[in-house]
């Protein structure tokens, strides 16, 4: 239980419902540190209410979640402490300009200096030009790098990604999963969801696929992919992708 | 964690008060109302209407329109929350190490300076339509006193529809029948000419007595029993509306 050799997080047995809609119903998994770690599942799997539960903002019926070491339910302070959101919807303020948007979250954080830790942000993500504009009048794919730059404020050492590449261009896409490369590098530990399974492939050193309120498999690229065999016979030889396997998996109803 | 419950309060509230300057309409929209009201009823109604007492109309029922102030502006306080609740900033910093009431209470403080000012703006506009009282610094402050209570009160019940309603009409709909009740009272004519149970409701109704209480206090007259009814029913809507809005936050964020 001692923070420092626990696994970033552990996830054990949990179980959420949203009255008769029994969403997870005995989830576990672990992430090692300074890992990243993808749960992938189709919509409506159950993915953002997980992400929930861990980032303290929803209470599981049931089963245990400890991040950074801290039970979530019981010590939910601390795993504040040390963890941020990035929720699958931007939660950006509209009307504050993107710095103004940062220093906020910086102020929150209660960091020493608010003023440095956003213009250094805003020059990370390319936004200095854009930083004393109004958030409303941003594009998608800006709006979701100052969210995910309000993220990285305080470099808390677990980080939770919810989506974090839908409705990006491919140009994008590119730049936040060198983001997120860079965080995992330098000892950050990353849990995304994703429905984009090039992202998992791509990304993540342990994948997870959440189904009918189970993870129904888990392990790295590698070892997924041996659940198929190895190679089809078509008319060209070629490797399953993730998405074959998880088609096959999860069983396409198309 | 509430070590930083006033310091973050105040990085909140800045917030919230910013979102105002920045679109001053809402101030403007507030007064506009009651304004127009003041306008109609001392210039249209008012020559036929016999308050029975020797001030002008315009004291007679500027009392009346402050409490109509108080009731239009709150719906933008449950309209701000309710945006924050909607756009996920406010899963941001309840994910946040941020003292988690603060976000509330920044809501709710920003609620009581925008009132203030909508106040302050339809005061001066009532003192260009003639509005006079030779009343003292005390009573002054009973005044403002009176109306802050009321305004608490008021944003407390605005909490409620702010974090739970489902639409932003539904966010800002409860205010209508608050804007209606000083005309239930003695706030426009003196209540002996309603008929029976209008009267008696009209009588024993919060405004009534709060209507009452102001209007002594400017007109320098004896405050009676008047002024610890109003204090009372200020108080109590306070503690109600706090304890509903205190629960239905906890059931939010849990
Ligand atoms: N607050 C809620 N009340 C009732 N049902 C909910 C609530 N939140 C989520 N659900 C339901 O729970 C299920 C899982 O939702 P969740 O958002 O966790 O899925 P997801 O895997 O993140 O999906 P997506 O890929 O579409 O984001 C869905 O069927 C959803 O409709
Ligand atoms: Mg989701």
């Amino acid at each position: 239980m001692t923070t420092q050799q626990a696994p970033a997080i552990q996830v054990h047995g949990l179980e959420k419902s949203y009255k008769d809609l029994r969403v997870l119903r005995g989830v576990d998994f672990t992430v090692a540190r300074g890992s990243i770690f993808a749960l992938l599942g189709s919509n409506g799997a159950g993915k953002t209410t997980a992400v929930k539960i861990l980032s303290t903002l929803l209470k599981a019926d049931a089963g245990t979640a400890r991040v950074n070491g801290f039970d979530v339910a019981t010590q939910a302070a601390d795993v504040r402490e040390c963890i941020s959101l990035t929720g699958q919807f931007a939660a950006v303020d509209e009307i504050l300009s993107g710095r103004e948007n940062l220093v906020l979250v910086a102020r929150l954080r209660h960091l020493r200096n608010p003023g440095k830790v956003a213009d250094d942000l805003l020059a990370r993500f390319s936004l200095t030009d854009a930083g004393a504009r109004r958030v409303s009048t941003y594009s998608g794919g800006m709006r979701r790098r100052l969210d995910i730059a309000m993220s990285l404020i305080g470099d808390p050492p677990v980080i939770f990604l919810d989506e974090p590449t839908t409705g990006l261009d491919p140009q994008a896409r590119i730049e936040v999963w060198q983001t997120v490369k860079d965080l995992a590098a330098n000892g950050t530990t990353v849990l995304l969801t994703t429905q984009y399974l090039d992202e998992a492939e791509q990304l993540a050193d342990r994948i997870a696929i959440l189904h009918e309120g189970r993870i129904i498999v888990n392990g790295t690229l590698d070892e997924l992919k041996q659940l198929l065999p190895p190679a089809k016979v078509e008319y060209v030889e070629k490797q399953p992708t993730l998405e074959d396997v998880f088609l096959t998996l999860v069983g396409t109803k198309a | 964690m509430t070590k930083h419950f006033f310091g973050d309060t105040t990085v909140l509230l800045g917030r919230s008060l910013r979102h105002i300057t920045r679109s001053p309409d809402t101030i403007i929209t507030t007064a506009i109302m009651p304004i127009a009201m003041m306008l109609m009823f001392v210039y249209v109604f008012g020559g036929a209407i016999r308050t029975g007492s020797d001030t002008s109309y315009v004291n007679y029922m500027l009392p009346g329109i402050l409490l109509i102030t108080v009731a239009s502006g709150i719906a933008y306080t449950a309209y701000r929350l309710f945006m924050d609740m909607q756009g996920g900033i406010f899963e941001r910093f309840q994910s946040m190490p941020t003292a988690r009431s603060s976000v509330l209470w920044a809501h709710v403080l920003t609620s009581l300076v925008a009132n203030l000012v909508s106040l302050v703006v339809v005061m001066l506009v009532a003192l260009l339509m003639g509005f006079r009282s030779s009343a003292g610094v005390l009573a002054w402050l009973s005044v403002a006193g009176i109306l802050i209570l009321f305004t608490l009160a008021l944003t407390w019940i605005a909490v409620i529809p702010g974090l739970s309603a489902k639409t932003m009409e539904g966010a800002s709909a409860f205010s209508y029948p608050l804007i209606f009740l000083p005309f239930l009272s003695s706030a426009f004519v003196p209540t002996d000419t309603m008929p029976g149970p209008l009267r008696v409701f009209a009588e024993y109704q919060p405004v009534t007595s709060i209507v009452n209480a102001i209007r002594a206090l400017f007109a320098e007259q004896p405050v009676n029993t008047d002024i610890w009814i109003a204090l009372a029913w200020c108080v109590g809507i306070l503690i109600v509306a706090y304890g509903f809005a205190m629960n239905t936050y906890r059931r939010k964020i849990s």
